[in-house]
């Protein structure tokens, strides 16, 4: 069965007057349908571009320079490129087939427009219903994430909710017209640990009645620990490793991983076991390492062969990872 | 919200009521008074006026009486009669003096807001929407340009080029033969002929101005999530930008429109004056200079009562057009 999305070697640059940032670079991943994917990885390594780019919402300077987006709307037919699409295409898959639920709640609705205003607007411009009807959907799809007295909350401002309350919101917006992928880019990043769970868990309830694709971007391995069904670890603009939650977290192939799981702070471990952070500082934004990206930090280096060779993709178990330790068991 | 009114509306008579008091002080800080001016002006055309016509004149004028009782007196005739009282130097009634220009000013401010308006807001939206093309860069160039010359500058080149290449005759906003006619068709005509000139030169300040506030609101707020928001909804480019970030960069504009109603009568003064236009502003700056009490103490009044007013007006359509003031008037 064909993945619901392909990403294949994105690269999205930020041209600036002083140099090229290449914020992602060569990002290949894919989103299983139906499933959750968690997409991990430090500040600036590129999880949010990547999930901009994937509905072309990259604003100047960045500027998409390569890649292939594949959307497989069913498991058999003709995959769509979003990146080769015409804009009036691009304009039908964005909320119908690919939605997206963004950082801020408090910032990613218009504050002078209701939250029924909003949702009616996205309903009616995907589907031929009339007003009324797209308000009902929009009244019943606040009161399935959650909101208290929706006939009456469909009329309110954002500003007269909370936070936790406009993510439920912008979840019901963005769910309004039942698309088959829902891009949460750091959904609950900007609220309180409660709230947190609470919006996590109604992600997953609504995936099984929705049976929609979530593809997760979070920093917190502890979230992609909760809800994801796969794992893509990102390291300066690429993916190093993707492969089942459960193998990729609990036994990880690419030292990065294992450094970044190791580095998460656990209940009942030893008090005098100090936190083991990742060796060493990302390196400046302009200066890429050559061979393998992640070799000046990391703990299995090997001189003149990580520095030098640029690792490609190799299965080993059921992971997926990029790094010269399991090339060599490959060939 | 008719408590919010109630209130803002009692707060306004107190407002007006310590505005006047205040002017009437100012005006009468300045040592002498109307007489000063006649006496002046008669050595200068070599007379003497004897002690007891001047006493003659103050007490016709009321000048003689008590400070507090010339207030009163004037200000009950203004809440009471609606009578603003009597211009000295121009032997008038103030109501009567006014009217006639007042017209004119309204005439004369509106059409250069309406002009500066359907300039400006396109501009600045497009400035803001291609920022740094060669547009862009065009708009802030004559922008920068706008602002930076002087009004009476730019009257005295619209003119001379009025004149030059139109034909038309300098200054005023009637052509002679209409000055003193009543009002027809043919006036009107001529009206309007004449009034492009201070329309532009009353204009192109503000329009500058007004174009680079649009430009950096719309700067502001054209990269919110809640425009990507919009965009990943599958919106086309043009309707979500008007939607969403050109109504969200207007909110300034609703908080100073109220502003611009005293504006519409004393404004543009140096122009009025360089262009001799007969409008209000060079009324009030002769009037100031003479002390002729009355008439500059209406023309304050006014004013004051249309800031006040504007004020409102302004809160009122900022309550209509974003909602977050709105509820807050509604809780309150």
């Amino acid at each position: 069965m064909q993945p619901l999305l392909e990403v294949r070697s994105l690269r999205t640059h930020f041209e600036l007057g002083d140099g090229v940032v290449k914020a992602v670079d060569g990002v290949s991943l894919s989103v299983p349908r139906g499933r959750t994917l968690a997409v991990v990885g430090e500040s600036g390594c590129g999880k949010s571009v990547t999930a901009r780019s994937i509905l072309r919402l990259v604003e100047k300077p960045a500027r998409i320079v390569g890649g292939e987006i594949l959307l497989h709307p069913d498991s058999d037919g003709e995959p769509l490129d979003l990146l080769a699409a015409k804009d009036k295409r691009l304009r039908q898959v964005r909320w119908a087939d690919i939605a997206m639920v963004f950082q801020e709640p408090m910032a990613s609705l218009s504050l002078v427009h209701t939250i029924g205003d909003q949702i009616i607007e996205a309903v009616r411009l995907h589907e031929n219903v009339g007003k009324q009807a797209a308000r009902e959907r929009a009244i019943e799809m606040l009161g399935r994430v959650g909101i208290p007295d929706p006939q009456r909350r469909v009329d309110s401002y954002p500003f007269q909710f909370s936070g936790g309350m406009r993510q439920r919101a912008m979840i019901a917006m963005a769910l309004s017209c039942r698309p088959r992928l829902l891009i949460a880019d750091e959904p609950t990043t900007a609220l309180d640990v409660t709230t947190q769970a609470q919006i996590l868990d109604l992600l997953q309830d609504l995936q099984q009645e929705f049976g929609m694709a979530i593809m997760l971007i979070t920093h917190d391995l502890g979230v992609a620990a909760q809800v994801a069904d796969e794992v893509a670890v990102m390291y300066l603009g690429e993916v190093v490793e993707q492969g089942p939650a459960s193998a990729v977290l609990s036994h990880p192939k690419h030292p990065y991983t294992q450094a970044l799981v190791r580095s998460v702070p656990r209940l009942g471990a030893r008090g005098q076991d100090r936190l083991v952070a990742v060796r060493g500082t990302v390196p400046p934004p302009y200066e890429r390492p050559t061979g393998c990206r992640f070799h000046p930090r990391c703990d299995a280096f090997m001189a003149g062969k990580c520095d030098v060779t640029v690792p490609t993709r190799v299965r080993s178990d059921e992971i997926d990872v990029a790094c010269l330790l399991y090339g060599e068991e490959k060939s | 919200m008719l408590r919010f009114v109630a209130r803002r509306l009692v707060w306004m008579v107190i407002t007006l009521a310590a505005i006047s008091f205040v002017t009437f002080v100012v005006i009468k800080l300045p040592p002498g008074d109307y007489t000063t001016t006649v006496i002046a002006n008669a050595e200068a055309r070599g007379q003497d006026i004897p002690d007891s016509q001047i006493a003659e004149l103050k007490r016709h004028y009321g000048l003689d009486k008590p400070f507090i009782v010339q207030y009163l007196t004037w200000i009950k005739g203004v809440v009471l009669h609606g009578d603003l009282g009597q211009s000295f130097a121009w032997n008038q009634s103030v109501a009567s003096l006014i009217g006639n220009r007042v017209l004119l000013s309204m005439v004369l401010s509106i059409a250069s807001l309406l002009f500066v308006w359907s300039i400006a807001f396109p501009i600045g939206i497009y400035s803001a929407l291609r920022q740094y093309s060669g547009g862009d860069y065009l708009a802030s160039f004559l922008g920068f340009i706008g602002m930076a010359v002087p009004e009476f500058m730019l009257a005295l080149v619209m003119m001379y080029i009025g004149f030059r290449y139109f034909g038309q005759s300098v200054g005023g906003l009637f052509s002679p033969e209409y000055a003193d006619a009543a009002w027809n068709l043919g006036k009107l005509l001529d009206l309007i002929s004449h009034l492009w000139i201070p329309i532009v030169v009353v204009g192109v300040a503000g329009t500058a101005g007004l174009i680079r506030i649009t430009r950096a609101n719309l700067l502001d707020e054209l990269h919110k999530p809640y425009v990507a928001t919009a965009r990943a909804k599958g919106l086309p480019e043009w309707k979500l930008l008007l939607k969403y970030p050109v109504r969200m960069s207007l909110s300034p504009f609703f908080s100073t429109v109220g502003w611009l109603l005293p504006g519409l009568i004393s404004g543009e003064t140096i122009v009025s004056v360089v262009m001799s236009l007969p409008t209000s502003g060079p009324l009030l700056l002769g009037a100031v200079k003479s002390q002729d009490m009355y008439l500059v103490g209406s023309f304050v009044l006014i004013l004051s009562t249309l800031t006040v007013i504007g004020t409102m007006l302004s809160d009122l359509a900022l309550a209509w057009w974003d909602p977050r003031i709105r509820t807050r008037f509604q809780k309150g």
